[in-house]
C-alpha cells in the first residue's frame, strides 16, 4: 500500500475534529444494498453521498449501506433519519441523490417527487 | 450486473449478514492461461449441508422479505456463461468460500469495474468488519488490508470520509499500476 504518509496527514487533521462529533443531532442516510438495490444502481448513489459529505466536511451526517427493505421493484431505496423523522425515497439515481443531498440534507426540505412515505416512528 | 465488482459487493453482503468479522477477496488474473478467478471467503456462521445444496437455486433464500434469493445464482450464471465454473464451500460456525472462475478473454466476461467503490461500501457497513483484498495480475500483486489501515488510524473511524476516499483512491491506483507496468 502506497502513500501511507498521506493517510497519516488525513489522520492528524481528523484528530482535531473528532471531538465535535456527536454534539449535534445527526442525520443518517441509509442506502439499500442487497442484490435488488445493487442491480438497480445503489452503489454509485452511495458513492455520491460519500463524496458530497467529504466535500463539505460535514461532521454530523453519516451514510451506511443496509440490507433489503423488501421493495425490490422501486429500488434503489434511500432513507433519511433525522431525530424522530424518517423519510423513505425510492428509485433514487445519482441525479435524485444529488437533489436529496442539496435540498433535504443541506436545505432541510423533503424532495417530494421520490418520497414513498413520511411518518413518525 | 455489468461489473464483477458489483457481484463481489453483493456476495460480500451475504458474508456480512452471516456475521463475518473478516472478508477475504482474492482476484487472480492470468492472461497467458486465460483465466479470471475470484475467491471470496468469510469467517461468518456458514451454512448447513442442506442450505449449501440449495444456495445456487434462485428460489432458495433464508430471507423473509421476499421469496427469491438471487445474489449467488446471478454470480454463478455469470461465471458459467464465460466457460468458467462456480462453487460454494461452507462449514457451520467456520465460514464460507465462494469461488468463481471465468475465461479471461471471454466476450461476455464483465469488466471488474469500480472495485474501490465496492470496498469502500463494505468498510462503511454498520458491523465493524475487516477486509483483506489481494489482486494478482499475472505475476504482480496488490494488497489492501483494513487491519493495516487501522494501525495508522488509531481511534479515527472509517466514517471519517476523507479517510474512506483515500482508501478508494489507493485501491483504484493500485489496480491501475498493476496493469500499467504490464504493458511496458
Ligand atoms: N457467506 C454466506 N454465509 C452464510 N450463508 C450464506 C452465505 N451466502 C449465502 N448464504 C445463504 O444462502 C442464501 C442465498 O443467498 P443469495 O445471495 O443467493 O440470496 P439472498 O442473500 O437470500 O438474497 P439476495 O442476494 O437476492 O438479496 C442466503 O439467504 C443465505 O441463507
Ligand atoms: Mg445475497
Amino acid at each position: 500500500m502506497k502513500s501511507l504518509d498521506d493517510l497519516k496527514k488525513i489522520r492528524d487533521g481528523a484528530q482535531k475534529k473528532v471531538v465535535m462529533r456527536g454534539k449535534h443531532d445527526g442525520i443518517r442516510i441509509l442506502v439499500g444494498m442487497a442484490t435488488c438495490g445493487i442491480s438497480a444502481g445503489a452503489r454509485p448513489v452511495m458513492n455520491l453521498f460519500v463524496e458530497k459529505i467529504a466535500e463539505r466536511d460535514l461532521n454530523t451526517v453519516t451514510v451506511t449501506p443496509v440490507g433489503c427493505i423488501g421493495e425490490c421493484a422501486i429500488e434503489p431505496i434511500v432513507e433519511i433519519l433525522q431525530g424522530e423523522e424518517r423519510t423513505t425515497y425510492c428509485r433514487v439515481n445519482e441525479e435524485v441523490a444529488e437533489r436529496i443531498f442539496n435540498e433535504h440534507i443541506i436545505g432541510g426540505k423533503v424532495v417530494s417527487d421520490n418520497v414513498i412515505g413520511k411518518f413518525r416512528l | 450486473m455489468n461489473e464483477l465488482s458489483l457481484h463481489i459487493l453483493d456476495i460480500c453482503q451475504n458474508s456480512i449478514k452471516a456475521d463475518a468479522s473478516l472478508i477475504t477477496i482474492i482476484i487472480e488474473e492470468d492472461i497467458i492461461n486465460d483465466f479470471y478467478k475470484i475467491i471470496i471467503g468469510d469467517n461468518g456462521h456458514g451454512m448447513s449441508q442442506k442450505t449449501l445444496s440449495e444456495v445456487s437455486d434462485p428460489f432458495f433464500t433464508t430471507r423473509s422479505t421476499r421469496k427469491v434469493g438471487l445474489g449467488v445464482s446471478l454470480f454463478k450464471m455469470a461465471a458459467e456463461m464465460c466457460n468458467g465454473s462456480f462453487s460454494v464451500d461452507s462449514i457451520v460456525n467456520k465460514g464460507t468460500v465462494v469461488t468463481a472462475l471465468f475465461e479471461h478473454g471471454h466476450i461476455d466476461r464483465a469488466p471488474l469495474g469500480d472495485i474501490g467503490e465496492t470496498i469502500m461500501i463494505l468498510i462503511l457497513n454498520e458491523k465493524d468488519i475487516d477486509i483483506y483484498y489481494e489482486h494478482i495480475y499475472n505475476n504482480k500483486k496488490y494488497v489492501f488490508d483494513t487491519r493495516e489501515i487501522r494501525k495508522v488510524l488509531g481511534d479515527i473511524p472509517f466514517t471519517e470520509y476523507s479517510v474512506i476516499l483515500w482508501i478508494k483512491d489507493n485501491i483504484v491506483n493500485g489496480i491501475k499500476n498493476l496493469q500499467k507496468e504490464e504493458t511496458k
